[in-house]
């Protein structure tokens, strides 16, 4: 299969934990489905549980995480935790939000790839998930 | 990675992350799906797959989320294909029909998968009978197709479905909106959804009425039209019952052959599309009917006459 003909990378884009706000993932998932990407969008308060199986039965290619609540270092890792449980390590789990300069180190070693804080621009992420996701299929 | 025949095989034993790759092989055609094809069909244990159509905002999702309870409640494990259109400028898309109906991530009886169009009409209808056929295999019934019901392309795939269900709104429009042509007439059942706004009993006394006088050449009996309040759950029972009670109908023989019929000629229309593109004249072709040298059926046969 050629490369202009490869099917879409397929990203799940979820906002674990109680936290309300999601403009940014919107923002997100409409800037990714401009460059081309398929986007699954489920949604506000989800469980970690709930978003890895969402994962699994979607067969997404990237997992990326809205969180500014401040819970990132409970809710992040338990997602990194449940995909390596379903067998998705070949999934590239990315974060997003207000989460402090600190914390990342700790957060990386948990298996979070990379994380996007504020002033990202849609172009850089869809290039680090261009050239780090793994291809359906 | 494991190949479509294993991951066929594991689907079929209850692995939820195989067929959820089996799915991905599916919509991407990978090498291996075409030589599978005998097997999955064989493998079919014949569920009902059941089309939910309409126009954007009528409420299909939350009416499938309802209808997904309802139908666990009954001891079924459903399956659900969700369908949105992809951007025909970057190929993207946006799949939000899941938002509706995370209450069901987690049951190991249900499993749904977002399909973006990915532009193929032909194509698309073909990969989503496919994925029907999968789920299917893996012990999924009903399975339930959402598309959004915006015009022609949601015709065809709705006549992918045994049973069609065309989700409306109070708000629909007058009576001439009834008897326009398009989605209300390949529709086996109609629910007025919203229910509790004003309006909706009127609507849903429109539609039987609009629909129950038609004469002439068709004789299908009219489809029943119900009225739901799927964020309350009200009426959804109701559907339920409305839709297993139409697949006898949708399995007698005469519905078997129309349906066939179409996809056939779907099928073919893909593959005949699929060769004329080879065809090495393809591109000269195109420059002539771009020039207005040639007219579009013309083009058609100068790249199939030599086969």
């Amino acid at each position: 299969m050629t490369d202009e003909h490869a099917a879409p990378i397929r990203v799940l884009i979820a906002k674990p934990g109680l936290d309300g706000h999601d403009r940014g993932a919107k923002v997100l998932a409409r800037g990714l489905r401009d460059e081309g990407f398929e986007v699954i969008y489920t949604g506000l308060r989800q469980t970690p549980e709930m978003i890895a199986d969402a994962a699994a039965q979607e067969d997404v290619d990237v997992v990326g995480l809205s969180i500014l609540s401040g819970a990132h270092m409970t809710l992040l890792p338990k997602v990194a935790t449940l995909l390596h449980e379903r067998g998705m390590d070949d999934v590239l789990l990315a974060a997003g939000g207000i989460i402090p300069d600190a914390d990342i180190a700790a957060l990386k070693a948990a298996g979070i790839a990379e994380i996007f804080g504020p002033g990202t621009t849609i172009g850089e992420v869809a290039r680090y998930l261009r050239e780090h996701a793994r291809r359906s299929g | 990675m494991a190949g479509p025949a294993e991951l066929l095989r594991d689907a079929r034993g209850g692995d939820r992350r195989a067929l959820a790759r089996l799915l991905t092989a599916i919509e991407s055609d990978a090498p291996g799906i075409r030589e599978l094809l005998p097997e999955l069909l064989a493998a079919g244990q014949g569920g009902h797959l059941v089309g939910i159509t309409g126009p954007p905002g009528s409420g299909k999702s939350t009416l499938v989320n309802r209808l997904v309870g309802e139908w666990r409640r009954r001891g079924r494990r459903v399956g659900v294909l969700a369908i949105d259109p992809s951007s025909p400028f970057t190929g993207g898309a946006i799949m939000g029909d899941r938002i509706r109906m995370m209450e069901h991530a987690g049951d190991a009886d249900v499993f749904i998968r977002s399909m973006a169009a990915r532009g193929e009409l032909g194509g698309l209808a073909a990969v989503t009978w496919l994925a029907a056929a999968a789920l299917d295999a893996a012990g999924f019934d009903p399975v339930l197709i959402e598309t959004v019901g915006a015009g022609q392309s949601e015709v065809e795939i709705a006549r992918l479905a045994e049973t069609t269900v065309v989700v409306e709104v109070p708000e629909m429009g007058d009576e001439v909106q009834v008897i326009k042509a398009g989605l209300l007439e390949v529709a086996d059942l109609i629910v007025v959804n919203k229910g509790d706004r004003p309006g909706a009993e009127p609507a849903a006394r429109q539609l039987r009425a609009m629909l129950s006088s038609v004469g002439g050449r068709l004789t299908r009996t009219p489809p029943p039209v119900l009225v739901a309040t799927a964020l309350s759950g009200e009426g959804v029972a109701a559907v339920a019952d409305a839709v297993e009670a139409h697949r006898q109908t949708a399995r007698g023989p005469q519905r078997a052959r129309d349906r066939a019929r179409h996809q056939l000629r779907r099928a073919l229309a893909h593959l005949v599309t699929r060769r004329a593109e080879a065809h090495p004249d393809w591109e000269a072709t195109l420059d002539a009917l771009a020039e207005r040298r040639l007219d579009p059926l013309t083009a058609a046969e100068r790249l199939t006459g030599d086969w």
